[in-house]
């Protein structure tokens, strides 16, 4: 789980999962949106496509699943 | 006023003046990068000279009521302080990559003291035009010297130091290790998406940054110095932020098991070397200095 670690380091009391785009619908849940694709390229557009209208970052957590965090 | 005090306080606000105008130039790189503000730290330099200046002739005319005001007045450039911190932290927002209340901080106390160096070249100057028993041009030349002096000690002393004189900065090599990115193994962010993975790859640049001694070190762990690099480097050397654009945002981060730091960019102008060299010359944050080797304990637990 060393993505995930690299996230706990991101994330300060600034910083916020804006929201979270998976191909894997039993991986995730939570408070923060959730998008979710059908494959990798829908993936990756759909990730895209969220940082730029929330002003994110997108991080990759592995597994087929994105976030995107305020910074 | 006859001719004997006009000319030595004239001599002494021209010193203090002067000196306040080098130590504004000895700082162009960061602030005040606009005439305004030059006009600004002029005028409250020549206003400090004034005060430095009138001490003297105050006390040598007997008008000690003259004097105590002049030392109230001095009190007054306690707000430059502020002003300089309430402008600038105000403006943090609109910058890209910030400065940090550390390095905001750390202007402001230098515009503070500077006035208080000005005061000080304008007081040794006149101070010696009077007290010397020379014919009153001589007198106010041997001034003029001295107060240009003192102002050459003060911004010899003052004269801040730089990252490059406690770590030795260089390039490092940057790695993907899925998408967590690192330079020389100290881990920076993940990168969550491939095309800017390959950005970085292409075209950014790694700098590792190894403090010499366990002074720098803690001086380096300090979140508000790391990040006056941060922003100095991104302000001379342009980066690929802006605010719909983070993936680019420069980093730096610690190796804790080490002290150094490792820094990813991704500059608009591609030069290695520059980027290496801003990172030298970015000034040491008062308020960041940390240092452990002067205690003992510190000693002890250095070896």
């Amino acid at each position: 789980m060393r993505a995930g670690w690299a996230i706990i380091m991101d994330v300060t009391l600034e910083h916020a999962i804006a929201a979270i785009v998976t191909t894997r619908r039993d991986r995730v849940g939570g408070g923060a949106p959730i998008f979710f694709a059908d494959d990798e390229e829908d993936l990756r557009r759909t990730a895209v496509y969220l940082a730029k209208i929330l002003d994110g970052v997108v991080h990759d957590l592995g597994g087929g699943t994105y976030i995107v965090v305020k910074h | 006023m006859n001719e004997g005090h006009f000319l030595r306080i004239a001599a002494a606000v021209a010193v203090g003046t002067f000196a306040r105008l080098v130590m504004l130039r000895s700082d162009y790189r960061q602030y005040p990068s606009y005439p305004h503000a030059y006009v600004v730290h002029l005028g409250l330099g020549f206003i400090a000279a004034s005060l430095g200046a009138l001490a003297v002739p105050a006390v040598v005319t007997r008008d000690f009521m003259a004097a105590s005001i002049l030392a109230l007045a001095g009190q007054q450039f306690r707000e430059v302080r502020d002003m300089e911190r309430r402008s600038l932290e105000k403006l943090e927002d609109t910058e890209l990559v910030p400065r940090g209340t550390a390095y905001i901080e750390g202007i402001a106390r230098v515009f503070e003291a500077r006035n208080y160096l000005a005061m000080a070249a304008a007081l040794a100057t006149s101070l010696v035009s009077y007290a010397l028993p020379l014919p009153r041009s001589m007198a106010v030349a041997a001034g003029a010297a001295c107060g240009l002096f003192v102002a050459a000690i003060i911004v010899g002393v003052f004269g801040r130091r730089v990252v490059g004189d406690i770590a030795v900065v260089r390039q490092g090599r940057i790695q993907f290790d899925g998408p967590l990115l690192s330079v020389e193994g100290i881990v920076l962010a993940n990168i969550g998406l491939a095309e800017a993975r390959r950005v970085i790859e292409a075209q950014g640049v790694g700098v590792v940054v190894e403090p010499r001694d366990d002074n720098a070190r803690a001086t380096l762990a300090n979140v508000g110095q790391r990040q006056a690099i941060v922003h100095d480097a991104a302000s001379i050397m342009g980066v690929r932020v802006d605010v719909s654009e983070r993936d680019f945002t420069p980093l730096m981060r610690l190796d804790i098991s080490t002290g150094r730091a490792g820094m990813i960019m991704v500059p608009v102008e591609p030069d290695v070397e520059a980027l290496l060299e801003v990172v030298r010359r970015v000034p040491i944050i008062e308020t960041s200095v940390r240092k452990p080797l002067a205690t003992r304990a510190g000693r002890i637990a250095a070896d």
